[in-house]
């Protein structure tokens, strides 16, 4: 253990950074779309917004090395191909949990807000975003665990982080660097996931003086 | 013309697929008014009423607020001009109360001070604590939340409020002290309600005017008190329920009703002498008089007759022209106090045309007091223990 950190140990914080940064964008870049997005099927017809979420949930069908091979054509090896593969990943946990986390907001809130003279974005931000946040806040973290996870595949395409140990390792039949990297990984995705955790705490509205 | 503060004409709601929610639905409500929208549910009294703050769209027909066409006004704007309370209370779960009560003023950017007042002002005026402000929803009992939900409504300055079964999920006991508490803030603040409702108890006892629906129709448009007296068809009569009619007998009843129709009378020209065999005749100690067209002019006691037996001749020459009357069309409610602290033994009944149609006695009255006291039912026992009493008088 000593000997494998001596070795490698800052190959593996520049490895855990790559990590982080790849499954960081891409997660935020899920966010950053999903949940607009899920906001937004919510004021479209049924029928618009259950053909968009099958679609999400195609996309995540598609096996993950095969979607990574898909992204090189496209946008070559590295670590861009990686992020847009792991984004599109995210977006379904993010979107389906938005989608439902907004339309389960007790009707009547939604008719006594727009019933006293609140626009539609104004319904949104002031009653039903902060509603369904903590359901938001479930996707997000569903997604996190799954972009850090997966992200360990990037390696493959040449993206680096912590897989890069967990692929040289059972190239090599070194168990030491496939523990190396999967350990890592594993404790990356339990710190975020309970990052996370506090974050939904936080943002879950308050409902009494407590 | 005078302009009616909400008109609503020839409203017509159908919903995709054909189904007519409301059908022709025309009323003009003054300010001020307490109305109530009753009927069985899919009666279209919610889709009548949510049409007003254009939470829904009518398919044909205007409705005017002030006079101005609320389908020419920006929906926002209007719903902010107009209280709504909603069944289900509907108060933000994740706000305070103080910041529930003045959403409607903060979406009009009030300044936060006096949003603040405006805040302890209407608490105060529901008799809630002030510390409840901090409060959240859920720290509070359902009958405390729907009376925030009624400040909420009225916190901008609201002259209109929708009320949609706001008391419908509240037991009987606090909804009837919510009941006391709209109508005293109603006459108090004169506030014009629109309040829709299918318990006929809350309707009679809230509304000055009940309007009453079925299948999408206007049944009848009618004060309480006219539609306890005159179910306008069997629908209305069926939905008033035939035990409130009974009940509410004694109070809707004319003193038409109760009077007895063979008045003692006679005409002024008539000797004493006659008007002493009349009274012999009918065995009583007062006679009505009036003129040949039946008009009430006076009356005249056995007292009259034996002081001025000697000097005067004709009936009209000792007569009292300062008859207590009573219309024959006006309620007993009404008048039973009057002519029992008068202390009359017997009270002309007149017509509109002040035309003498019979008399009311105080044993009617005695029988009338007891049934408002003691219901219907024994009506029997009653006429007993009426004589009886009488028995005991005398």
């Amino acid at each position: 253990m000593m000997h494998f950190l001596a070795v490698y140990g800052w190959s593996l914080l520049g490895k855990t950074w790559q990590h982080i940064y790849i499954s960081g964008i891409s997660l935020g870049l899920g966010v950053l779309v999903a949940v607009p997005v899920g906001v937004l099927l919510t004021r479209v017809k049924n029928r618009v917004a259950s053909v968009v979420v099958s679609i999400a949930s195609m996309l995540q069908t598609i096996p993950a090395l095969a979607l990574l091979a898909f992204m090189i054509p496209i946008f070559g090896i590295g670590v861009k191909p990686a992020i847009v593969a792991l984004f599109i990943y995210s977006l379904l946990p993010i979107l389906r949990n938005t989608y439902i986390g907004m339309n389960d907001v007790d009707p009547s809130l939604k008719d006594a807000a727009k019933g006293m003279g609140m626009t539609n974005w104004q319904s949104i931000i002031k009653v039903e975003v902060p509603l369904a946040g903590p359901v938001i806040m479930s996707g997000i973290r569903l997604s996190a665990t799954y972009v850090i996870a997966w992200a360990a595949l990037a390696s493959y395409i040449g993206a680096g982080g912590l897989g890069d140990f967990i692929f040289n390792g059972l190239n090599l039949y070194r168990t030491d660097l496939i523990l190396g990297g999967s350990i890592p990984v594993i404790i990356l995705a339990l710190i975020v996931d309970w990052l996370l955790g506090k974050l939904e705490v936080a943002i879950t509205p308050k409902t009494s003086q407590g | 013309m005078k302009i009616a503060f909400l008109s609503m004409e020839h409203l017509n709601k159908t919903y995709s697929g054909g189904k007519v929610a409301v059908d022709d639905f025309s009323l003009e409500i003054e300010k001020g008014e307490f109305v109530c929208l009753i009927g069985t549910s899919g009666s279209g009294k919610t889709t009548t009423m949510r049409m007003i703050n254009r939470m829904l769209q009518q398919t044909s027909g205007t409705i005017k607020l002030n006079g101005k066409d609320i389908s020419e006004l920006d929906p926002v704007k209007l719903r902010r001009k107009i209280g709504y309370v909603i069944q289900n209370i509907g108060l933000m779960p994740h706000m305070t109360i103080r910041q529930n009560i003045t959403i409607v003023p903060k979406l009009l950017k009030w300044p936060q001070k006096k949003m603040d007042e405006r805040a302890k002002e209407m608490i105060k005026l529901v008799e809630l604590p002030e510390e409840f402000l901090d409060r959240y929803p859920s720290e509070l009992s359902g009958g405390q939340q729907q009376r925030i939900g009624v400040v909420r409504a009225l916190a901008a300055d609201q002259d209109l409020i929708l009320m949609d079964e706001p008391y419908g999920a509240l037991d009987p006991i606090t909804r009837e002290s919510l009941q006391d508490l709209i109508k005293d803030l109603q006459t108090r603040l004169g506030k014009t309600v629109v309040f829709v409702t299918h318990d006929m108890d809350e309707a009679l006892s809230l509304a000055t005017k009940i309007v009453v629906m079925d299948d999408g129709k206007i049944m009848q448009v009618a004060s309480p008190d006219e539609i306890l007296r005159h179910p306008a068809n069997e629908f209305v009569e069926n939905l008033i329920g035939k035990d409130r009619l009974i009940q509410a007998r004694p109070s809707i009843t004319t003193v038409g009703q109760v009077m007895l129709t063979n008045a003692a009378s006679i005409t002024p020209d008539k000797l004493l002498k006659e008007a002493l065999k009349t009274m012999h005749d009918r065995r009583v100690d007062s006679l009505l008089v009036t003129d040949d067209a039946n008009y009430l002019k006076g009356y005249i006691d056995i007292e009259d007759i034996d002081y001025n037996f000697q000097t005067a001749t004709s009936v009209g020459d000792v007569m009292h022209d300062d008859v207590f009357y009573v219309q024959s069309d006006s309620l007993v409610r009404d008048t039973v106090e009057r002519i029992l602290k008068r202390g009359f033994k017997n009270v002309p009944v007149v017509d509109s045309e002040h035309r003498l149609v019979g008399i009311v006695t105080r044993a009617a009255l005695v029988d009338i007091v007891y049934d408002a006291l003691w219901g219907d039912d024994d009506k029997s026992e009653s006429k007993a223990d009426s004589s009886q009493q009488g028995g005991a008088a005398q």
